[in-house]
């Protein structure tokens, strides 16, 4: 085997990996997700099983992955492979759900984009809802109907996409660092501002009380407790790769722990100002129009372009500005996300068959850009957004996530090496209590919010919440299944091959070191 | 708004902020050592 040192793109500085990496977290669940969440699940009160979920599962959880992406350099399929040659797949795993993932979440940003030149001039009228699925997204209720294909949106889509593999075909350092460093403060400011605004509102005050009352009595019931790990582990970018491949260009002397920590908490704090955000601008409907906030849209697609835009249209001043902002915040956060998450498929297909950046940017991002612009401008988008969504995240993530925490702290006792890889340059060190949290509480966790949701699932009635996802079910089981079975078969053709990226010497000498203890 | 809310409120932007400000302290007391690779 080669043992020339073999070139890794690095970040140019820790501010903009971290920039980078909080760009990832923050995206459209932290917005249009937590607010709704924690209101469902105490108000106030859910404020203390999220904050130890954050500590006892996100945290930790993004330590283990910066600690493997540091100290193995490579995407998740090449990281893992530096493991154990037999966990390669797992890596796959994760890139293909990415790859799912990118096809439809690119979709969003693109509704956000064009709802934001319409909050200039509140195009969507009197009746945002008809305007929503009649008009704009000629919604369809069939998710095998392909129906008419929208140009108007798929133009949008092309827009994301040139700019998302732009980004990523300018590098880890000159495209993505260069691109957070200008957009994350942006988003900074927008999304303050919009804080800011809404404060203003009458009602707002009404609104913020609904969002933090305390019901105490709420923090003894597990479903709230599944709700708080549930948007922690969401909401974090983790589990799937993304901060794998973003730690993999960090140097040698980078700190993993305090870095993790500093990402986790500016996700959450972005969390807490969004509750604020949206519950003062709901509080603000509920004294113009009598709605009261419980009957309102208060999550998801919903909320940003059903909720938002009548409440926009209800606003007393600068209604366009306010409308800009949100919007605005949605598309940067939600392409920020995009950007991390498109990186990693073409990271692995980099370093596991030794293409330049520009050919796997082009190739692999390319093959996603056309099936995303292909399949969602149709009038069946929202469904299968809607469909994938649920599937790949409840049954793709949150599977991947604990199979890689359990092979790689248990099965393989890797835990110890990361710790002191981690701790030999870090600010915060981790030591038993991270073991308990990552290994134990972690995946014990997910496992039992699999359990409730397969359930819920399986036994979905025509009024329940999951109804749609039971009735589609074998298109939902064939995305996760395709998904998997894509991590073992590209694992598998890929198992004798060695590529230039596994001779770096320091790398190298690190595992054979191991291997040989 | 109730005395618990903005009891709750404070204690959500102190704790949830305060974290974030002491990581980001933390990090920047210690700066990137440069690489030698």
């Amino acid at each position: 085997m080669a043992r020339e040192r073999a070139t890794r793109e690095r970040w140019g500085s820790r501010t903009g990996f971290i920039l980078s990496a909080v760009g990832s977290a923050i995206g459209l669940g932290n917005i249009w997700r937590f607010p709704g969440v924690a209101y469902e699940n105490g108000g106030g009160a859910f404020m203390v099983p999220y904050l130890i979920a954050l500590t006892t599962a996100g945290i930790p959880l993004l330590i283990m992955e910066f600690a493997i992406g540091r100290k193995y350099r490579g995407s998740a399929p090449l990281a893992f492979r530096r493991v154990n040659r037999n966990l390669e797949a797992v890596g796959w795993w994760q890139v293909a759900i990415c790859i799912v993932i990118a096809v439809y979440y690119a979709a969003i940003i693109a509704w956000a984009g064009w709802y934001a030149f319409f909050s200039l001039s509140q195009a969507w009228g009197e009746d945002p809802t008809t305007f929503l699925m009649v008009d704009f997204l000629q919604a369809g209720d069939d998710l095998y109907e392909f129906g008419a294909w929208l140009p108007g949106l798929a133009a949008a889509l092309f827009v994301v996409w040139a700019a998302t593999l732009a980004v990523i075909g300018a590098g880890v350092k000159k495209g993505i660092e260069t691109t957070s460093k200008i957009f994350i403060p942006l988003l900074v400011v927008m999304f303050g501002a919009l804080v800011v605004q809404a404060l203003t509102l009458d009602g707002a005050v009404e609104g913020l009380n609904a969002f933090f009352s305390p019901d105490w009595e709420m923090v003894r019931e597990p479903g709230v407790w599944l709700a708080a790990y549930g948007q922690i582990f969401f909401s974090l970018s983790v589990g799937f790769g993304i901060m794998i491949t973003y730690a993999s260009y960090l140097g040698r002397k980078s700190d993993i722990t305090t870095s993790a920590w500093t990402v986790g908490m500016s996700n959450s704090f972005t969390e807490v100002l969004a509750g604020i955000a949206v519950f003062a601008v709901l509080g603000f409907f509920t004294v113009q129009t009598g709605v009261p906030i419980a009957d309102q849209e208060y999550q998801g697609v919903g909320l940003a372009f059903i909720a938002f835009p009548a409440i926009i249209n209800t606003l007393p001043y600068l209604p366009g500005l306010f409308g800009l902002l949100f919007f605005g915040s949605l598309v940067v956060a939600g392409w920020a996300s995009l950007v991390s998450v498109v990186q990693v498929p073409v990271a692995a297909f980099e370093d596991r068959f030794g293409w330049g950046r520009v050919k796997a940017t082009a190739v692999v991002g390319g093959g996603m850009a056309v099936a995303s612009i292909a399949l969602f401008p149709a009038v069946n988008g929202l469904m299968l957004l809607d469909v994938t969504d649920y599937f790949i995240n409840n049954y793709g993530i949150a599977v991947a996530a604990p199979v890689s925490i359990v092979a790689v702290v248990w099965v393989l006792w890797r835990w110890k090496a990361l710790r002191d890889d981690a701790n030999a340059t870090s600010v915060f060190k981790v030591g038993p209590i991270w073991l308990v949290c990552l290994g134990v509480i972690t995946p014990i966790a997910l496992a039992v919010i699999l359990f409730f949701n397969v359930r819920d699932l399986l036994k979905a009635g025509a009024d329940s919440s999951a109804a749609v996802y039971h009735h589609y079910q074998a298109f939902g089981w064939a995305v996760v299944g395709g998904a998997f079975a894509f991590g073992v078969v590209m694992a598998l053709l890929l198992r004798n091959r060695e590529t230039p990226m596994e001779s770096q010497v320091d790398v190298l000498d690190e595992v054979e070191e191991e291997a040989g203890r | 708004m109730s005395a618990s809310a903005i009891t709750m409120m404070v204690i959500s932007i102190v704790v949830i902020g305060g974290g974030l400000l002491v990581s980001a302290v933390a990090l920047m007391r210690n700066p990137e050592e440069p690489e030698d690779d």
